[in-house]
């Protein structure tokens, strides 16, 4: 059956008549779902360019191994090969290696050894892929296969194999301790202490896994010297300063072009060693070459998540009343410090450890290792590692409740931060802008049936425990408090650049617009959201406002989209800007109408004389006359149009109470979701339909998390999750249907109110399905992921290490 | 070796590598990029297109198997009237985010309801289980086929 419906930028006009498209925020249906919906997106494998070429990567089979030889010869004469690259040939050119976001180096083709099983050794460039790919195996790598470090607890013993031997001095593989918070405070707050529980958690290894791989089509045109590179990046703009740092190009010569995303999710942030082989590629050949990793390789060896070995202590009363929070860290960086957040902040935004509640004292130290695994660790919508803290505290306070006997949602209900303590300035230093928490975990509690929930928990363990048959069910609570749209530029900085972000706004002389951002979508629908934006400020319908991203040559410079910062940061520029214009307007307007500035009354859209509704000129005919023969007072520039640059005052900080009700089957370990209620405040939403499918993926990211996403690895070093065969991802079996309430509790310093939401999910909802699951069972704690083996095991009385292969038993 | 293949309604001979994969056929050869390749062990779904009206996942066929075969993709869902359903109800429920599962997703939900009519919730999960989608959990998605049965039940 077909529905009649004219192309163009509306999905159906029919359909449009049920849907009008609001002035300003308001549901909204996306503009770019038009392409989508017909298979005419583009994506970045799906370019082809005249004579291009194809690259394919070789990779160890070791975890660690001194490379003897290479040798490439009978590569280079297959007939389709046009190029093998080498770590020498990069060498020659002083490109063996390059810097990462975090203070190191990394290598881009291995020269001296390899560090991780997958890493890059060497880059082939053929007329087609597949011939590229049969290259890979006539390159022959003689390798002298070393000890690897594989278990980061062993990291720093005296006996651990070194990592890093390149680095001059160097005699072990720590990279770096780090702390936060007043340890003495803290410690005295223990001292003093009615009860302490202490309990070690880790937070696997996992893999942010869009569906989309990262690739890459780089040309370098010969004849100008300017390159073009179309790729997977969710940073265009930092990417393009990093080309011209790594590869000493001029920066005014390359151009960035991120098209259609695929899902980035933290995946494509960082800078990757077949990116620079294709532009070195490009410039050998002088044709424009692609790579596109496959799945193997996007889970081997691009940036993996988490892979936080934690113990923490908190100290309370008798009664649940928490006094301190005390945290020690082992991070595993793998091979290379390559993760990619504010560089003044080694462990991320881990000092947000404390959480949503009102906690005296508090101190964590962070000590991060090398080892033998890929780079990376700050990805997954994790926003620069909140999610390793919110997962951490929100388990201490479970194991908080369950020492004390307490009802864990009783205890958060006594912690939480009070609305009149905000702004609230943090045992570690943050200073959270705005909440009402209570409120938000009464309405979750509410949405879920807590009590009545209790009640039939009880009746399901007293017929197990009577029957030995049947399931168990369990509730889990987390409540959660994102940092999210970093700068502000003196605090933070990515390799010297300060979180600050650009936008360009141009009216047009008939009123329609177009807006230049410098954040890039990978799927959270910039191009509505963004219009929207801009329709709020100057009553121009978003259907006439075009959104203009991921282009270096089209769009201001910005840091780009990750740590959920596209509306806490480049939507305040977008928001300043068009207040500039309507302020320019206002001007305009005056002299159409003979009257000061000062006499106009804005509504939405139109200016009109104060006291005089009648007499008024709309946005449009004021954009008319700015381009028009207008007389406009002496400094007043004439069209319409305004650039910013949003420097935050501060992270936004959203939050959200969520509750996880699971089923499990004590014979099997079998957990089943049976419900999931998410209460969120991002403060003000400007297009809700978009904010709840934003909540929606990262509710799935949890249960994928929490139950069966690992990358763990054996003895010698072998990557165990690197293929979806492996590295299990939730379907839509899995996940239940989501129950979504919200509380709106406005940002007091973004222009429109508004937080970021895109992590908010992802961050709180691991450490509600593992309550969940380990209050249906009645065990104390068991890491992370909760499969069936896992917890038949806990149940036992006997949880393993899920990073190692062979479960080793926790103690 | 040579081939034909029908594809949305239209016939493509080519000269190919026995080898080749039917995805690599629709998107380097044909040109046809709306099937998109996600993790070669089909698992992941993002591949799927109908040979001779049933969903296969293209990255796991070759393209010498669908020869004589007749195959829809993404590309042919639209009709010369406009939209189908399910285009629709994706868009009107939010069902798609990156939009990199999305014609994968489409297609089966197409399969499923010219084979079910009205679906329950628990049979949309389990048609679209050989499906990953990293955006959405899914939830629209449910909605978006959900919507499409009403819809084409009332008409």
């Amino acid at each position: 059956m077909t529905v009649t419906a004219p192309t163009g930028e509306h999905v159906a006009s029919d359909v449009a008549a049920d849907h009008p498209t609001p002035m300003g925020h308001g549901r909204m249906l996306r503009k770019e779902d038009a392409r989508f919906l017909r298979g005419r997106g583009r994506f970045v494998d799906d370019i082809q360019l005249p004579g291009m070429l194809h690259g394919a990567v070789l990779r160890s089979p070791y975890a660690h191994a001194r490379i003897v030889s290479v040798d490439a010869s009978a590569a280079e004469s297959h007939p389709l090969v046009r190029a093998v690259i080498t770590g020498e040939t990069l060498a020659a050119r002083g490109l063996a290696w390059m810097p990462t976001l975090s203070h190191d180096v990394q290598a881009v083709l291995a020269t001296d050894k390899v560090r991780y099983q997958g890493q890059e050794v060497a880059f082939v460039v053929a007329e087609n892929r597949y011939a590229a790919r049969d290259a890979l195996a006539l390159i022959d790598v003689e390798y002298e296969p070393l000890s690897p470090v594989v278990d980061a607890l062993q990291a720093l013993s005296a006996d651990a194999p070194l990592v890093r031997d390149e680095m001059e001095g160097r005699t072990d593989n720590h990279i770096f301790d780090w702390e936060a918070g007043d340890a003495a405070a803290t410690d005295a707050a223990f001292a003093a202490a009615d009860h302490v529980s202490t309990c070690d958690l880790l937070y696997p290894r996992v893999h942010p896994a869009p569906l989309e791989t990262c690739g890459i089509v780089a040309s370098m045109d010969p004849v100008s010297g300017k390159l073009t590179v179309y790729a997977t990046t969710q940073a265009p703009h930092a990417h393009r300063v990093l080309y011209a740092t790594i590869a000493r190009l001029p920066e005014h010569k390359i151009q960035i072009i991120a098209p259609d995303i695929g899902g980035g999710f933290g995946n494509k942030v960082g800078m990757y060693p077949g990116y620079i082989c294709s532009v070195v590629a490009s410039m050998i050949t002088k044709a424009p070459v692609k790579w596109t990793e496959d799945r193997s390789e996007n889970l081997m060896a691009t940036s993996f998540a988490r892979d936080y070995h934690m113990r923490g202590e908190i100290a309370a009363t008798a009664d649940g009343r928490i006094q301190g929070l005390r945290v020690r860290v082992l991070a595993d960086h793998g091979a290379f410090n390559g993760t990619a957040q504010p560089s003044k902040f080694p462990a991320g935004f881990f000092h947000t450890f404390t959480g949503s509640y009102d906690i005296a004292a508090a101190h964590c130290r962070v000590t991060g290792v090398y080892t033998n695994k890929a780079p990376g660790g700050v990805a997954y919508a994790c926003s620069f590692r909140i999610t390793e803290a919110s997962y951490l505290v929100e388990r201490m306070v479970n194991v908080l409740a369950h020492d004390l006997g307490l009802d864990p949602a009783a205890v958060r209900m006594a912690n939480l931060l009070r609305p009149e303590q905000f702004p609230f300035r943090s045992a570690t230093g943050w200073e959270y802008d705005s909440g009402d928490y209570p409120r938000t975990l009464a309405l979750a509690l509410e949405m879920a049936g807590y009590d009545e929930l209790r009640r039939e928990q009880a009746e399901h363990r007293k017929a197990y425990q009577e029957t030995g048959r049947g399931t168990v069910m369990g509730v889990g609570i987390s409540f959660f408090t994102e940092a999210v749209g970093a700068g502000p530029r003196k605090m933070m900085d990515i390799f010297g650049f300060g979180m600050a972000d650009g936008a360009e706004l141009r009216v047009h002389p008939t009123g329609s617009a177009v807006l230049a951002v410098s954040c890039m979508s990978q799927g959270q629908g910039h191009e509505t959201t963004f219009a929207q934006i801009v329709s709020e400020e100057l009553g121009i319908s978003p259907d006439d406002i075009e959104v203009v991203q991921g282009d270096t040559d089209r769009t201001p410079f910005g840091l780009g989209t990750y740590g959920s910062r596209s509306t806490p940061v480049s939507g305040g520029a977008a928001v300043l800007a068009a207040r500039k214009v309507r302020e320019r307007a206002r001007v305009v307007a005056a002299a159409m109408l003979e009257v000061g500035a000062a006499d106009l009354e804005w509504v939405k859209g139109r200016f009109h004389v104060r006291g005089d509704v009648a007499a008024g000129v709309t946005i449009a005919e004021i954009a008319m006359a700015a381009h028009s023969d207008l007389e406009l007072p002496d400094g007043v520039e004439g069209h319409l149009d305004a650039t910013c640059v949003y420097n935050p005052p501060n992270l936004t900080f959203p939050f959200g109470a969520y509750i996880c009700v699971v089923d499990v089957d004590p014979g099997t370990g079998q957990v089943k979701v049976r419900r999931f209620v998410a209460v969120d405040d991002c403060g003000v939403r400007i297009n809700p339909m978009i904010v709840e499918g934003q909540v929606h993926g990262g509710l799935a990211d949890g249960i994928g998390m929490a139950l069966m996403e690992l990358i763990a690895f054996d003895a010698d070093g072998n990557h165990l999750g690197a293929s979806f065969m492996d590295y299990l991802l939730p379907t839509a079996v899995e996940c239940p249907s989501w129950e979504l309430g919200m509380t709106v509790t406005p940002s007091p310093h973004h222009p429109i109110g508004a937080k970021g939401v895109g992590e908010s999910a992802t961050v709180g909802s691991p450490a509600a399905v593992v309550n969940a699951v380990l209050d249906a069972i009645g065990v104390r704690h068991a890491d992370m992921p909760l499969t069936p083996a896992q917890v038949w095991r806990a149940m036992q009385g006997r949880p393993m290490r899920t990073d190692l292969a062979i479960g080793e038993d926790v103690s | 070796m040579e081939i034909t293949v029908g594809v949305n309604g239209r016939a493509y001979s080519r000269e190919i590598e026995p080898r080749l994969l039917l995805v690599h056929l629709l998107r380097d050869e044909l040109g046809l990029t709306g099937t998109h390749w996600g993790c070669d062990t089909s698992n992941c779904g993002a591949c799927v297109v109908w040979m001779d009206e049933v969903p296969v996942k293209s990255c796991t066929v070759l393209a010498a198997m669908a020869s004589g075969r007749s195959l829809r993709t993404v590309e042919g869902l639209e009709g010369p009237l406009g939209l189908d359903q399910v285009q629709l109800s994706f868009a009107l429920c939010h069902g798609l985010q990156c939009g990199f599962c999305t014609p994968a997703m489409l297609l089966t939900s197409r399969w499923l309801l010219d084979h079910n009519p009205d679906p329950s919730e628990e049979e949309i999960r389990a048609a679209i289980s050989g499906l990953t989608c990293r955006c959405t959990g899914y939830e629209n998605i449910v909605r978006s086929i959900r919507h499409a049965a009403e819809q084409e039940g009332l008409s």
